[in-house]
C-alpha cells in the first residue's frame, strides 16, 4: 500500500446552477480512498451519491460546477484542470461504470471496436496489440468465447455479459481509480451476485480504489471495505463496513437498515419502521440537522445548528450530536431483534375457501410471421411460451408471493389473471367463476372484485388529470354512490392510504414516487376488492419508502380481508408480506408453499440459488458462493425435461434433459417439481447454508 | 406510521394557473414570442380590415389599373383597379378561416383513422395504414387538383380537399403516440376498470397526445396557407372575385414587369403567414421538450 490515498476528498461542494437560483447539491463531503479499497457510498436517491461521482472526474454539465473545496488525485488537484487533461483521465487513469449497460455501450459499434478503441487512444497501441489485451481482459472478467464476443454487439448480449463487457473495458488501462454508479441495479439477483463476486475479485487482483455507489446496504455489504452514508448532500456517517453494520452511529443510518426486511427472518418476526417525510429539497433546508424533521431521535439542540462530522472510534465519523451517547446504549437495537411477533396470519384462512385458482394455465405470445410460408400456414407457428401450465390457488385473506428472475412469466401470469392477457389454454377460477378472459369481457361484479396495483409509479397514473379526478372515475365506476358523495368517498380512500385531503387537486407530477404508489392502491382498492395483484409494487422505489408502502398494503389486507398475489424479484419482501410463495422459473412452477417451508430445506435447487444470491446486509454473514451460470434460456424454446437443467448446480443426467420432473409433495401444500428425492433435496439445502437452525 | 406525506407546499393547480403556466413557456421561448407576434398581426388585420382600409377589396377603379403605391393606395392598385392593400387585409380573412378549418377538418379524419388503428394494431391497424399509404402515394399538389377538378372549387371544397390530403400524415402521427401510450400503465389500470376502448382512447389516450399535435397543428396550418396559396396561383382557389393571396400572385404575375405590387405583396404575405407559424411551433417544441 502506497502512503498516500489514490482519492481525497476534502468539503467538497457541488453548485447547480437552475432557473430558481443556485443550489448546493452535495456540500461539506469529505473521505478519501486508498489502493485496493472499495467505499461504498449508500443513500436515498436525491441525496447525492452521483453528483459526487461526476464531481471526481469534474463532469458536472454545463450547470453544475465545483464550488468549494479539493479533490487531489495521486495527490494531485482535480479541480481548474483543463477539459484535454480531464478527458485524458477519465477512461485512463480514472475509469467509470454506470448503471445501465445497454445505454453505455453503442449499439451500432461491435464490442471490439469500442474495447479496442479506448486502448488505442490512452495507451497508442497498434489494432493487433489492443486487441489481444481486449482478450485478456474479457478471460478475466469470465466472458465465455471472448473471441466471438469480440465481433458481436451490445444487443447480442444479455445485461449481465454487458455489464461485464464494460466492467473488462473499464478495468483495460490499469485505472488507479473506479467509479461504479449502481452498477449491479439492473441486474437480476443471480447475475448480480456473480457481477458482485467478480468486482471482489477484481479489486484483489488489480489493487484498484473503488467508489462504489449504491442505494443497497445488501450490495454494499458485500464489496465495500468502507461505507460513507450520504444524506440530502451531506455525508452523515463514514466508517468501516464491519463496525457500520454492527453498530451504526448515525440515526438515518439506522432508518435505513431497520426498513429493509430481512430474507432470514422468519415471517411475522420483524416489522419494518419506515423513515417518515422525505428528503428535503436542496431550496429548503432545515437549519441545524438536516435529519432532523424526520428523525426519531431529534431533541432541540439538533435543530439550532448544522452538527460537525466527528470522529467517535477510530476511522467512524458521524454527523449527530447524540451519537457518542449512542456508543453506549443503543435505543434502536430492540427494532431489530427478532423477537415481535405481529400475528397478521389469522387474516389467512383456508377454511374460507379459494379466492383464485389458476388450473394449467398456459399464456403463449406468437411469434411473428417471419416468411411468407409461415404466413399461409404451411410451417408450424412459434409461440413465445411466457406461462407455461401452471397450477395454484389462493385462500381468501391470504398472500402469495410469486418469486423469479426477469423472464420467468411472473408479470404474464399476473396479467393473465387480471384480465390484460388472455391464457392461451387453461382456466382461471375466481370466486367460483370462470375468468379465463380479458377485462373487456368480463363481469363488472368481477372487475371490481379483481384490481392491480402497477409497478412503475409513473406510469401508473394519467398525467393529464389530477388525482382525485382518477380516483373517482374508479369510484363512479365500482360503487354507485349518489354525486355528491362521491368527493366525501375519494378523500376517505386518501385517507386510508395516508394522503390528506389537499391531494385532491394535485397532478401525478407534483408528487413522489411513493405517493403515487400510494395513489394508485387507493384507485383499486375503491371497489373494496377481494383480490389484488401487485406487481412488483415497491421495486421502484426508495427503501425506506418501500417499507412504507410495504406497511400500508400490510394493514389494508389486515383491514378489508383483501387476498393478495404480489410478484417480486426481492425474497426478502415475499418473506416479510407473503404467507404462501410460489418460485417460477422459464413459464413454469419450480417449488410452490408456505412462506416458511420455501425459506427452509428442502429446497429446489433454483429456490436455494436464488437465496444465496440475495446481498445481506452484514458484511460478518459467511458468504454463499452458489452461483448461477448462464441466463434464464428464450421461452421460444424451452429446454426439454426439467426446464432449469441448463444452470442446475444439483443436475443429476440424462434424466433431467427429457423426462418432465415429477410433483413432490412435501405435505402442507408444499410442492416441489424436481427429480431429486426428498432426501436428496434436504442435502441441498444444508450444503449450501449450513444445517437447518430448527435442526440442530 | 405518518409517511412521506409531509409535502412541501405544492398548492394544488387550478385551472388559470394552469393557463399561466403555459403562457409562462411562451414567454420563456423567444422564437414562440416572434412567431406568435407574426401571426397575431395578421390575425388584428383579418379581424379589423374595415378599420386598417376604407378601400372595398372588390371595387374596380377603371381609372387607376395597375397603378404603384401613393397617398390614395398605399400598395398601389391592381389590372382591375382594385386597391392591393384592401385585397390583402380581406384575403387574411380568407386564408386564416380556411386553413385552419381545412386542418381542423383533417385532424378530425386522422383522429378516427389514427387512434383505433393505433390501440388495436392487428388487421385493423393493417387495413388502415395501406389505405393511408395508397392516399400518400400520390403527390399532394396532384391530389389536391384531382379531388378539386373533381368537385369544383369552392371555399368549402379546398378545406375538403386539404382535410383528405392532410389526414394520413395525422393519422400516422397519432397512431404512432397512441401505439407508445397505449403501454402504459394507466391504460391497462383503465381497462382494468371496465372503460370501453371509445373511453380510453379519448379520456386516456388523446388527452396524453395534446403537445405533439399542437405543434403539429400549427405546422399544418402553415403548410395549408401555403397550399391554399398554390392552389389559387393555380387556379383552383377560390373563384375570383374572393380576396386570395394565392389568385392574387396567380392575377398580378401576368403583369409583373409593369407593377411587381400585387404580387409582392401577396407573396410576402405568404411567407411571414408560413413562417411565424413555423416559428410559433418550433418554439413551443423546444421549451416543451425541455422540461420532459
Amino acid at each position: 500500500m502506497t502512503d498516500r490515498p489514490v482519492l481525497e476528498v476534502n468539503n467538497l461542494a457541488v453548485t447547480y446552477k437552475t432557473r430558481k437560483g443556485d443550489i448546493q447539491a452535495v456540500r461539506d463531503v469529505s473521505f478519501a480512498v486508498n489502493s485496493g479499497e472499495n467505499i461504498g457510498l449508500v443513500g436515498e436517491s436525491g441525496c447525492g451519491k452521483s453528483t459526487v461521482a461526476f464531481a471526481l472526474v469534474n463532469y458536472l454539465g454545463r450547470n453544475g460546477r465545483i464550488s468549494e473545496g479539493s479533490i487531489l488525485f495521486k495527490g494531485e488537484e482535480m479541480r481548474h484542470r483543463s477539459e484535454r487533461e480531464l478527458r485524458e483521465l477519465r477512461g485512463g487513469d480514472i475509469a467509470m461504470v454506470y448503471q445501465e449497460p445497454m445505454s453505455a455501450l453503442n449499439p451500432t459499434m461491435a464490442i471490439g471496436r469500442q474495447m479496442t478503441e479506448s486502448l488505442m487512444a490512452h495507451q497508442g497501441m497498434s489494432e493487433q496489440q489492443a486487441r489481444t489485451a481486449c482478450l485478456k481482459a474479457l478471460a478475466d472478467v469470465y466472458m465465455p468465447s471472448p473471441e466471438s464476443v469480440l465481433r458481436r454487439y451490445a444487443h447480442q448480449l444479455s445485461g449481465g455479459q454487458q455489464q461485464r463487457v464494460l466492467i473488462a473495458m473499464a478495468l483495460l488501462n490499469n485505472p488507479s481509480l473506479l467509479i461504479m454508479d449502481e452498477p449491479t441495479t439492473a441486474l437480476d439477483v443471480t447475475v448480480e451476485a456473480a457481477v458482485l463476486d467478480l468486482i471482489a475479485e477484481l479489486q484483489k487482483k488489480y489493487n484498484t480504489a473503488t467508489v462504489f455507489i449504491s442505494h443497497n446496504l445488501g450490495v454494499i455489504a458485500r464489496v465495500s471495505d468502507k461505507v460513507a452514508v450520504m444524506y440530502a448532500g451531506e455525508l452523515v456517517e463514514l466508517a468501516p463496513s464491519l463496525d457500520i453494520f454492527k453498530s451504526p452511529l448515525h440515526p438515518y443510518t439506522v432508518g435505513l437498515m431497520r426498513c429493509l426486511p430481512n430474507v432470514d427472518a422468519p415471517r411475522g418476526t420483524r416489522t419494518l419502521y419506515p423513515i417518515p417525510g422525505r428528503v428535503p429539497s436542496r431550496f429548503n433546508m432545515p437549519s441545524g440537522c438536516v435529519f432532523a424533521p424526520r428523525c426519531d431521535y431529534a431533541i432541540d439542540r439538533c435543530r439550532q445548528a448544522p452538527p460537525p462530522l466527528v470522529e467517535l472510534t477510530p476511522g467512524h465519523f458521524s454527523r449527530c450530536i447524540r451519537s457518542v451517547e449512542w456508543l453506549q446504549e443503543k435505543p434502536w437495537e430492540d427494532s431489530f431483534s427478532f423477537k415481535n411477533p405481529s400475528a397478521p396470519e389469522a387474516a389467512c384462512n383456508p377454511e374460507g375457501g379459494p379466492v383464485l385458482t389458476v388450473d394449467r394455465v398456459k399464456t403463449y405470445y406468437p411469434m411473428p410471421f417471419k416468411t411468407i410460408k409461415a404466413f399461409f400456414g404451411a410451417e408450424k407457428r412459434r409461440y413465445v411460451k411466457a406461462v407455461d401450465d401452471v397450477s395454484l390457488r389462493l385462500d381468501r385473506g391470504c398472500a402469495l408471493g410469486i418469486v423469479g428472475e426477469s423472464g420467468c412469466g411472473k408479470s404474464t401470469l399476473a396479467k393473465s389473471i387480471v384480465g390484460l392477457e388472455s391464457p392461451s389454454k387453461g382456466r382461471v377460477g375466481f370466486l367460483g367463476l370462470n375468468i379465463t378472459k380479458v377485462a373487456e369481457k368480463r363481469d363488472q361484479s368481477v372487475i371490481r372484485e379483481l384490481q392491480m396495483v402497477f409497478q412503475n409509479p409513473d406510469g401508473t397514473l394519467n398525467p393529464s388529470y389530477s388525482i382525485g379526478d382518477q380516483i373517482a372515475t374508479s369510484v363512479r365506476r365500482f360503487t354507485d354512490l349518489p354525486k355528491d358523495r362521491i368527493r366525501g368517498e375519494v378523500v376517505r380512500l386518501l385517507k386510508a392510504v395516508k394522503l390528506g385531503e389537499n391531494y385532491y387537486g394535485r397532478y401525478p407530477r407534483q408528487i413522489s414516487g411513493g405517493e403515487k404508489q400510494r395513489v394508485g392502491i387507493a384507485r383499486a382498492i375503491a371497489g373494496n376488492p377481494s383480490l389484488l395483484i401487485c406487481d412488483e409494487p415497491v421495486s421502484a422505489l426508495d427503501v425506506s419508502v418501500q417499507a412504507a408502502i410495504l406497511t400500508l398494503m400490510q394493514e389494508i389486507r389486515e383491514e378489508f380481508n383483501t387476498s393478495i398475489v404480489m410478484i417480486s424479484h426481492d425474497l426478502s419482501t415475499v418473506r416479510f408480506f407473503s404467507d404462501f410463495v410460489a418460485v417460477m422459473y422459464l413459464g413454469r412452477l419450480a417449488e410452490i408453499g408456505p412462506v416458511e417451508a420455501i425459506y427452509k430445506p428442502p429446497y429446489h435447487p433454483y429456490t436455494a440459488a436464488l437465496l444465496a444470491a440475495v446481498p445481506r446486509p452484514d458484511p460478518s454473514l459467511p458468504e454463499n458462493r452458489l452461483r448461477l451460470g448462464g441466463n434464464v434460456p428464450s421461452p421460444i424454446n424451452p429446454p426439454n425435461g426439467c426446464r432449469f437443467n441448463t444452470r442446475c448446480p444439483h443436475k443429476i443426467g440424462s434424466i433431467c434433459e427429457s423426462v418432465e420432473p415429477p410433483e413432490l409433495d412435501l405435505g402442507n401444500a408444499h410442492r416441489i417439481f424436481c427429480h431429486h428425492s426428498r432426501k436428496a433435496l434436504n442435502r441441498i439445502g444444508t450444503d449450501s447454508f449450513g444445517p437447518d437452525p430448527d435442526e440442530t | 406510521m405518518t409517511s412521506e406525506s409531509i409535502a412541501e407546499g405544492v398548492a394544488p393547480e387550478r385551472g388559470w394557473q394552469r393557463l399561466r403556466n403555459s403562457l409562462a413557456i411562451l414567454i420563456e421561448s423567444r422564437t414562440a414570442l416572434l412567431g406568435l407576434s407574426i401571426v397575431l398581426v395578421w390575425v388584428v388585420i383579418a379581424i379589423a380590415a374595415p378599420l386598417v382600409t376604407q378601400h372595398d377589396p372588390l371595387h374596380q377603379d377603371y381609372l387607376h389599373l395597375n397603378k404603384g403605391p401613393s397617398a390614395e393606395h398605399i400598395l398601389g392598385t391592381d389590372h382591375m383597379g382594385r386597391d392591393v392593400w384592401a385585397r390583402l387585409a380581406y384575403g387574411a380573412r380568407t386564408i386564416l378561416t380556411l386553413a385552419p378549418l381545412s386542418v381542423a377538418a383533417s385532424f378530425v379524419l386522422g383522429l378516427v383513422l389514427g387512434l383505433p388503428s393505433g390501440y388495436f394494431g392487428g388487421w385493423i391497424d393493417e387495413v388502415i395504414m395501406r389505405v393511408l399509404d395508397a392516399l400518400m402515394a400520390f403527390p399532394i399538389i396532384l391530389l389536391y387538383m384531382i379531388i378539386i377538378s373533381a368537385i369544383g372549387a369552392s371555399a368549402a371544397n379546398v378545406v375538403l380537399a386539404m382535410a383528405i390530403g392532410g389526414a394520413p400524415g395525422i393519422a400516422r402521427l397519432i397512431r404512432a403516440l397512441t401505439m407508445d401510450i397505449r403501454t402504459r400503465e394507466y391504460i391497462a389500470a383503465a381497462r382494468l376498470r371496465g372503460d370501453s376502448a371509445f373511453r380510453i382512447m379519448m379520456m386516456e389516450i388523446l388527452p396524453n397526445c395534446r403537445g405533439p399535435l399542437i405543434v403539429d397543428f400549427l405546422l399544418r396550418v402553415g403548410y395549408a396557407a401555403f397550399y391554399i396559396g398554390t392552389l389559387g396561383f393555380l387556379g383552383l382557389g377560390l373563384p375570383p372575385p374572393t380576396p386570395d393571396w394565392g389568385g392574387m400572385v396567380q392575377e398580378g404575375h401576368t403583369y409583373m414587369t409593369n407593377n411587381l405590387w400585387p404580387v409582392l405583396s401577396a407573396t410576402l404575405a405568404i411567407i411571414s403567414l408560413v413562417v411565424g407559424l413555423n416559428l410559433f411551433a418550433d418554439g413551443l417544441r423546444e421549451e416543451s421538450m425541455r422540461y420532459q
